[in-house]
């Protein structure tokens, strides 16, 4: 992370609101729409003023259709505009999902570059807020899977706002999913603990002006030798606080950047300690675990000491009352890492 | 009771509607939803004011607004009042759509080709549209308004090598034939997946109006689609929004093998359906050139004076097949094409200009053979690039370009797994 001296406490609700409030101001063509993001300011209030600083028409509420927000947002999009929109919840994405993956995903494709959907669609995903099967999901998977959409997921505020930056400005559509129990803190799945806040973390340190990430970048979250943990959002705060726990030492890598993806970090890290643990919040079975499961495999075959291990929301729904049952928590992941290191 | 069947006469009964016409029928229309055609009811509805309130449209949503008499004279207050040049040029367009169709076909028929789609007897929908509407309007089509493209002048070669996905397609043989795409013609990338376009025009609109242009959008769906969410989408997004887009409904009466009747429920017109969301609405006959010329200005001027969007049903009918996948023999009255009651837009427009002494038989016989000759000719220098059964001439390495702006790694790893 750069060192800068204008860098100013926020949170990641913050971070983001500070993304769009400059790209508003530097480009009359970023428009910001969806349900309950106008006036009010969004459920998680990650819109909040846009509409009283820049205006009616460039921040606003649209009808409880999701395919529609999409849709208009790629006719906008191959018009010349960079709609930003929002999908209150990623668990209310699908009735978008033709228009993501049929329409934004293909259209550069089947037109051979004759029109572009430069659009960012932004959702709160994962659990963590009693939110049941309706609130609490994690469909990343759904959208690596599709040729042509770039899927991020940053972990903090920091990283927020400079990937949030990167993907209204990119040319091609992106599905940026901001896990919701980090809005406020880093969560490292421990109950017992008192909420933490970005106040109190370097990664909540964030720059007033304008700067972005590179996507294909994973961040070096954690440095270590013995394991190598590949992590996004939530995870990668339960992965640190496992690794304190287990005190192994460990590299936790941050993907960030699902798609387009990071090999070469997590090839380099894994030959390096020869033990790759995989973990998501999203049930296992086609996760984005198992496609990182087998490209480790595929490239690191010779240099893995033990059988690739991952740690993932169970295959069922998201229940509510069992939330933490299903959560992979830091009880789960500390036991993991300890079977493996150990076994 | 000892069954499940009641005697009571007031049970509801799964109801599966069934079309007028099956195969072995002799094709009869008089139940279809229509007003009475030879009476000049549907001349004399009025025109109103571009900006008139939308719900005051309800019996032109209802109704079916026409200009030319099934004898080919022009009557009511929706004569577009063309002169004799731009529906000689109107006319030229449909035939040209339609020998281009023709050619086509036979390409696909021959092996060439793998898949095409004609649009006989709704030429007017698209060719009418595109004259009406400014060169700079983008149109969303959705696959069987080619007569959009051609009337704005696409070079007939390009067309034919995208069908033949040959190495002179613009679009690399990626999109299946017919699936066209031209920003210089304001003509949107036809994706084939039904009814997302719709949301895309309004989209579009929205930019229009955003930016403050004079642009209109004009997007096309056939009635089938009009099930999709999307339609509905568009529909509510561009009365909310106040979106300046023309959204039609091309209702050729089947989707494949679907009847209208299955997409339209219990609805009185699928125009109707416009009403609903607050939007002006029309329902016209399709097969009257003059008819949909003046619909689309009328619903352009409005649209561009802020008046937001007008829904226009195209009341016309299918001739062929759904594609060359397909035979309407399996489905439906053979002869029901040529029972359509508002018979063909290219003869009732030719009837009107003979009719006015504008035209002649020579003339459409001598304009039919030059346009034959001048479709085969672009053919022949079309094939010069390849087709599909002999060689695309298409250099495999584009296949993982323009999936995204720039290539990521993984698709540069697996361009050399594939060995290029």
């Amino acid at each position: 992370m750069p060192k800068n001296n204008n860098a100013k406490q926020m949170n990641m609700i913050q971070a983001i609101n500070s993304a769009l409030d400059i790209k508003m101001s530097q480009d009359p063509d970023v428009l910001v729409f969806g349900e309950d993001v106008g006036y009010f300011g969004g459920v998680f209030r990650c819109t909040a003023g846009l509409q009283e600083k820049h205006g009616l028409h460039r921040c606003f509420d649209a009808p409880i259709s999701e395919g529609g927000i999409v849709g208009t947002a790629v006719g906008m999009g191959a018009f010349g505009l960079r709609p930003v929109v929002e999908i209150q919840f990623a668990d209310y994405i699908y009735p978008a999902f033709d228009q993501i993956c049929s329409e934004a995903a293909r259209l550069r494709y089947r037109s051979n570059g004759d029109f572009t959907a430069p659009i960012t669609i932004r959702s709160p995903m994962g659990g963590g807020i009693h939110g049941g099967t309706s609130h609490s999901q994690s469909p990343e998977a759904l959208f690596t899977h599709i040729a042509g959409i770039k899927t991020i997921i940053p972990s903090n505020p920091y990283d927020a706002k400079g990937l949030l930056l990167k993907a209204i400005e990119d040319n091609d559509p992106v599905v940026f999913f901001e896990p919701k129990r980090l809005y406020n803190g880093p969560f490292d799945g421990d109950l017992n603990k008192p909420v933490d806040s970005w106040a109190n973390h370097e990664l909540g340190q964030v720059p007033e002006g304008h700067y972005t990430i590179d996507f294909e970048k994973a961040r070096m979250h954690k440095e270590g030798s013995e394991l190598t943990i590949l992590c996004y959002g939530t995870m990668v705060w339960v992965a640190e606080a496992a690794v304190r726990e287990t005190g192994v030492s460990a590299d936790i890598v941050d993907l960030r950047s699902l798609m387009p993806l990071d090999l070469e970090t997590i090839v380099a890290s894994v030959k390096k300690t020869g033990h790759c643990m995989i973990l998501h919040e999203a049930t296992r079975t086609s996760g984005f675990g198992a496609e990182l499961s087998a490209l480790v495999q595929e490239h690191c075959f010779y240099h893995l000491e033990k059988p690739i291990v991952r740690v993932t929301g169970w295959d069922t729904p998201y229940p509510h009352a069992l939330e933490w049952e299903y959560f992979p928590g830091l009880e789960r992941v500390s036991k993991s890492i300890i079977q493996m290191m150990e076994g | 009771m000892s069954s499940h069947k009641s005697s009571r006469k007031n049970i509801s009964n799964l109801h599966v509607p069934e079309p007028l016409n099956r195969p072995g029928d002799t094709p009869d229309f008089s139940n279809l939803h229509m007003p009475d055609l030879v009476s000049d009811k549907t001349h004399t509805l009025p025109r109103p004011d571009p900006m008139v309130d939308a719900y005051e449209t309800e019996e032109l949503a209802s109704g079916l607004v026409r200009v030319l008499t099934l004898d080919g004279r022009t009557k009511g207050p929706w004569d577009p009042k063309l002169d004799a040049d731009t529906m000689r040029l109107g006319l030229r367009n449909m035939m040209l759509t339609r020998s281009v169709d023709k050619r086509m076909f036979t390409v696909q028929r021959q092996g060439k080709a793998s898949f095409y789609m004609k649009s006989l007897g709704e030429e007017a929908t698209a060719v009418a549209t595109a004259m009406a509407l400014k060169d700079t309007d983008m149109v969303f089509p959705s696959y069987r308004q080619q007569g959009l493209l051609l009337s704005r002048g696409y070079p007939l070669r390009d067309l034919m090598c995208q069908v033949l996905s040959n190495s002179g397609d613009k679009l690399e043989g990626k999109a299946i034939p017919i699936c066209y795409s031209s920003r210089e013609k304001a003509f949107y990338s036809i994706g084939a997946s039904l009814g997302t376009q719709m949301s895309h025009a309004v989209g579009w609109a929205m930019g229009c109006a955003y930016k403050g242009t004079d642009g209109v959008s004009c997007a096309f769906t056939g009635e089938g689609a009009t099930a999709e969410g999307d339609f509905h989408y568009a529909l509510n997004f561009s009365s909310t929004y106040r979106a300046p887009a023309i959204i039609n409904v091309v209702n050729n009466q089947w989707a494949i093998s679907s009847f209208q009747g299955i997409a339209a429920g219990q609805s009185k017109t699928f125009a109707y359906r416009g009403l609903g969301f607050g939007l002006a609405s029309l329902r016209i006959d399709g097969n009257d050139f003059l008819a949909v010329y003046a619909a689309i200005a009328w619903a352009a001027e409005r649209a561009r004076a802020g008046g937001g969007a007008t829904v226009i049903e195209h009341f016309t009918y299918r001739k062929e097949g759904h594609s060359t996948s397909d035979d309407p023999s399996k489905y439906r009255a053979k002869e029901e094409p040529d029972a359509w009651p508002l018979g063909d837009p290219v003869d009732r427009l030719k009837e009107h200009l003979i009719l006015i002494g504008e035209w002649d038989e020579e003339r459409h016989a001598a304009l039919e053979k030059e346009l034959d000759a001048f479709v085969l000719k672009a053919y022949k220098e079309a094939e010069s690039f390849g087709t599909l059964t002999t060689e695309t001439g298409i250099n495999p390495r584009t296949m993982f370009e323009k999936v995204y702006e720039e290539m990521p790694s993984h698709l540069k790893r697996q361009r050399q797994e594939l060995g290029i």
